[in-house]
């Protein structure tokens, strides 16, 4: 073999080396620019829990905590709406919550530690909308939450009827009550 | 005497010398040769450059004055209105273009649909059309944020959380696009680059490709004829014509007429009803207050229809996507010969009057609030708009036609 005719082997390897090189080089110069999108140190840190006096709020009465960026509410439930969650059963999608997101102390009926309190992130499951709270008890709807966007409707309990857009329940955050009257969201306990 | 090929001297000989200027210029305008019957729906190839020219040089002043800051863009907009010298003019002449692209782009997409310009060889110029198509529902959707307004808010809210419906990575896929568990400061500093850099820039490239592909294989015509087959001594189509100066000037008489509606719309109705800019996006973004009745902007409300007419979440947002995803197929799905509607069976008529009265029906309930006879008249254009492409596939293969002409009229 002369010592000008090219060989093809080694050029065939070299190239092979030189593109796995470079499509290795190129991925790891990607990760930096798209893990720059990820929430900075500054939003994480926004996302720490939150504590809310809820002492002052009366039955039926709803509170908006902000936490993350989002609304999350807390509602004081009443005997009447309380007395609705085993009566809408039947017409929910979820009623045992098995699909939904919620700490394990709030897979329950009521979705809570403590019935009469309902902890929940206000922002509906379909598209993020935050729904509007409907406490009046009527013939066709027995109270609880309506999103305005697609028409999802939901129980006392965050629990989300049939038919309607809202895959799941509303989802339920981590939180405790510190004492009588003061809630931490965000945490499930000392820790 | 000139030392290039064109035989061009002075200045210009000297230009051409080192830059094929003569040489594009006859290539692409004084030799680039369109079919003689180009009709009323040629217009819309060449407004389109035009809308696109105006949002460019319009967003690029309207840059100098916004701020893409989560405390400051509402009020920046506001001062761009009040206190800039004809920053509302800048302001509306850009939203009203957003609108007047999606007019003139659906009506030349349309145009494509029943001269069958999709169809071999054009099969590329489809899709890099199609690709333009996707840029500029892209970059709308990014622009609608910037203004902060409750409607910017909410829509990019439902929008973003559509990718949370994809299974496992959905979630951290929303957290990765917000940069943040809302939308929030963060994701309105991204869309902006991405609104004023990025996506142009995509799009102007696609725009380059997609005349380019269609110079390479030549227009279509409303009779769906090649004039390339039929050339004089010459090589020259006999029924073409050149399109500087014949096509330039006769595009020149469209441009005045859309300017006249344009302006009519910029100077009278910049709002138009709501529809063009939303009521809702008057007031400023809360986080904590939805807005009672979310609609996207009139362009992107038949495919929103279809996603709400699926009471699914994955299953809605897979339509919805499917809808688009259709069209890039068209060349494929369209397995018939004969281009033009001139000359297509009835069948293909009677499919396409479907189409269009299921995509208006569509565009009409997407900007309504849901209600159950509403969603189940969604569901049925939803089913005509995909029954078109069904039914464009099963016809097609077998298609009783008229006789092509071998000349255009």
């Amino acid at each position: 073999m002369s010592s000008e005719a090219a060989d093809s082997n080694r050029r065939r390897f070299l190239t092979a080396a030189t593109v796995v090189v470079g499509a290795v080089g190129t991925v790891a110069t990607a990760v930096p620019f798209l893990a720059s999108w990820e929430p900075s140190a500054r939003a994480r840190t926004a996302g720490a829990p939150v504590v809310a006096d809820i002492s002052k709020l009366e039955p039926g009465q709803l509170i908006i905590v902000k936490w993350r960026g989002k609304p999350v509410w807390v509602v004081r439930r009443d005997a009447k709406a309380l007395a609705t969650l085993s009566e809408v059963t039947d017409m929910l999608r979820d009623p045992d919550s098995n699909e939904s997101i919620q700490p394990p102390y709030a897979k329950n009926e009521y979705r809570s530690r403590e019935s009469e309190y309902l902890v929940m992130v206000g922002i509906c499951t379909h598209l993020g909308c935050s729904p509007s709270y409907r406490p009046e008890i009527t013939a066709d709807f027995k109270g609880g939450f309506f999103c305005p966007c697609h028409g999802s409707m939901f129980d006392f309990a965050g629990r989300v009827y049939k038919g309607v857009p809202a895959p799941t329940n509303l989802t339920v955050p981590d939180y405790y009550f510190v004492t009588d009257g003061v809630v931490e969201i965000g945490k499930s306990g000392e820790a | 005497m000139s030392d290039n090929n064109n035989n061009s001297s002075g200045l210009l000989g000297w230009i051409d010398a080192r830059f094929p200027l003569t040489k594009m210029f006859e290539e692409h305008l004084s030799k680039y040769y369109a079919p003689k019957n180009f009709n009323f729906w040629y217009f819309f190839g060449s407004l389109a450059l035009l809308v696109l020219v105006i949002q460019i040089v319009t967003g690029i002043f309207l840059t100098m004055h916004y701020k893409p800051d989560g405390e400051l863009a509402f009020t920046s907009v506001e001062y761009i209105m009040r206190d800039v010298d004809w920053g509302w003019l800048l302001r509306y002449l850009h939203s009203t273009g957003a609108s007047a692209f999606f007019i003139v782009v659906y009506l030349h997409m349309f145009r494509a649909l029943i001269y069958g310009s999709y169809q071999k060889p054009r099969e590329l110029i489809w899709l890099f059309g199609m690709f333009i198509f996707l840029a500029l529902m892209a970059e709308a959707f990014m622009g609608y944020l910037l203004p902060w307004g409750q409607m910017s808010y909410w829509g990019a809210q439902v929008i973003i959380s559509l990718f949370g419906a994809i299974p496992v990575v959905g979630d951290d896929l929303t957290l990765w696009i917000r940069g943040d568990f809302v939308v929030s400061d963060a994701t309105l500093n991204r869309f902006f680059a991405l609104h004023v850099v990025a996506v142009p820039i995509v799009l102007l490239m696609l725009v380059v490709m997609h005349i380019l592909a269609l110079h390479e294989v030549g227009s279509n015509n409303p009779d769906g004829v090649e004039i390339k087959k039929n050339k004089d001594a010459n090589g020259i189509p006999l029924d073409g014509i050149p399109f500087h100066p014949y096509y330039s000037v006769k595009d020149l008489v469209g441009v005045v007429v859309f300017l006249i509606l344009f302006s009519v719309v910029v100077f009278f109705m910049p709002e138009m009803g709501g529809y063009f800019l939303e009521h809702a996006n008057f007031v400023p973004a809360d986080q904590f207050k939805t807005p009672a009745h979310i609609a996207p902007v009139w362009y992107f409300t038949p495919f929103y229809a279809i996603l709400r007419a699926i009471p699914d979440k994955l299953l809605g947002v897979i339509a919805m996507f499917s809808a688009i995803i259709v069209l890039f197929l068209l060349p494929w799905i369209d397995r018939g010969k004969v281009k033009s509607v001139r000359y297509r069976s009835t069948a293909f008529k009677l499919l396409l009057v479907m189409l269009v009265v299921s995509f208006l029906g569509l565009g009409y309930l997407g900007a309504l609030a849901p209600n159950p006879t509403r969603t189940m008249f969604a569901q049925i254009f939803s089913a005509g708009y995909f029954g078109f492409f069904l039914g464009l596939w099963w016809i097609s293969k077998n298609e009783v036609t008229k006789p092509v002409p071998e000349r255009v009229r």
